[in-house]
């Protein structure tokens, strides 16, 4: 996977409520203009609204950044959430359905990778988190479907 | 305390005693430079006047020492001043960045009369006085952004709060029947004022059932389905059952990627299907044709 040429990445902090609300309307643009269809762009979207939360929740706030990316044929969004936060001790516990320390539904993290085509999560305690996922554009061949 | 005061005191005391001395000269020129002149367009005296306070101001700035502090009491004086003066450029079209470089037009020409103070304004005393008036006439630049974006900021915090208000109607369908279009990003707080009114309309209406359109909503992730789900256990314990309509078919198969279960909630995909459900539920007659009710027979 390459970055495409001619676009760099957009770099959004991730501070507020209203971080989170101007996050999801850049996510939205960006993937508009790359052509993404309706279901996709909500997908995708959705998916951003959580991991930006989790960045602001768990994190303690940090920045997400959009880049589009090429595969070949394929065209696609990246987008990676950092926080310099406290990390995720268990990481396989988090991405449980239902299991939640925010006094949510516990879907964020486990909900966001069922949304998106590829999800990886690199973290260690005290050492903050990034989650990078990736959305293909619908009929181009996906590079590594199910990936996660 | 920084750097800049390694001559202590001695220029700063120097500065003040100028500003006191030349205050009349110096406002004179200040309510020429466009900053003044532009804001006080009645009199010229007016502009003289505000031109003087901001001189007074940065004397006692000078006197305390603190040429770098924006926080220094001596502004406090002017803070409200200068803020009007800023909102003021700024309604007339003005950039911040325009309205930082009038506030720095105002340094040359009080430097110039600094300068004419001395008998040699090479000399390492006039040049930490020179020093001491750009350190101050910075810091005063600060000073009236700060002022403009701290006015902005409570502008912002006021539309929100109306923004919160007014986009939260509770409308009556029926007698029995009320609903709520939710319009926009649907975050903790405004959830908390949707909740607060529709359970306010429940009471008021005595409804028994109660529609929360999502038509408008862009972004249903789990937090907005949390706070959908907790309204609905709200109004249930008050007697009101709830339909949530206007969902998409995009939300639709995003809630069911991301897990959510909306099991327990009666759904529609359109406000009009949960008012035919509704008015079915009281026993009201429909006559004429009913609008096909979409995913039941």
């Amino acid at each position: 996977m390459q970055t495409s040429p001619g676009t760099a990445a957009t770099i959004l902090p991730i501070g507020s409520d209203a971080d989170l609300a101007w996050a999801r309307h850049q996510v939205r643009q960006a993937a508009a203009a790359l052509g993404f269809g309706l279901v996709q762009q909500t997908k995708l979207i959705t998916a951003a609204s959580e991991l930006a939360r989790n960045t602001l929740v768990h994190g303690g706030g940090g920045h997400l950044e959009i880049t589009p990316v090429a595969h070949g044929k394929a065209r696609g969004l990246r987008l990676s959430f950092v926080d310099t936060g406290p990390g995720i001790r268990d990481l396989e516990l988090a991405m449980t359905d239902g299991y939640t320390t925010g006094g949510g539904l516990g879907l964020g993290l486990s909900g966001a990778r069922r949304l998106v085509h590829e999800f990886r999560v690199d973290t260690r305690p005290g050492g903050g988190t990034t989650v990078t996922v990736v959305m293909w554009l619908a009929g181009m061949p996906v590079p590594r479907p199910g990936t996660g | 305390m920084s750097e800049h005061d390694a001559a202590p005191g001695a220029a700063a005391q120097q500065v003040r005693a100028f500003l006191e001395r030349r205050r009349e000269q110096i406002a004179q020129r200040w309510a020429d430079a466009p900053l003044f002149r532009t804001v006080f367009t009645v009199s010229r005296d007016e502009a003289v006047e505000a031109s003087k306070a901001v001189a007074d101001a940065l004397a006692a700035v000078a006197a305390s020492g603190r040429l770098e502090d924006i926080t220094a009491a001596g502004y406090g004086t002017v803070r409200e001043q200068l803020g009007r003066t800023a909102a003021a450029r700024a309604r007339t079209g003005c950039s911040p960045a325009r309205i930082a470089d009038e506030v720095a037009a105002l340094r040359a020409p009080a430097a110039e009369l600094l300068r004419a103070e001395f008998p040699d304004p090479a000399a390492p005393r006039a040049q930490e006085c020179l020093l001491a008036l750009a350190l101050l006439m910075g810091t005063l630049r600060l000073v009236v952004m700060e002022t403009a974006l701290s006015t902005g900021e409570d502008l912002i915090e006021r539309q929100r709060q109306q923004l919160l208000e007014a986009t939260t109607p509770v409308i009556k369908l029926w007698d029995g029947i009320i609903a709520v279009p939710l319009i926009g990003t649907l975050d903790s707080a405004r959830s908390q004022v949707v909740m607060e009114n529709l359970l306010d309309a429940v009471v008021a209406e005595r409804a028994r059932y109660a529609i929360l359109d999502i038509t408008g909503v862009p972004t249903v992730d789990s937090l907005v389905a949390q706070h959908l789900m907790k309204t609905v256990a709200a109004a249930r314990l008050m007697g009101a059952e709830c339909v949530v309509s206007g969902i998409r078919p995009a939300i639709a198969q995003t809630i069911v990627h991301l897990g959510i279960d909306l099991g327990a909630i009666v759904t529609r995909a359109r406000l009009s299907d949960a008012l035919v459900y509704a008015l079915r539920r009281l026993d009201v007659e429909i006559s004429g044709p009913v609008p096909a009710v979409a995913g039941r027979p």
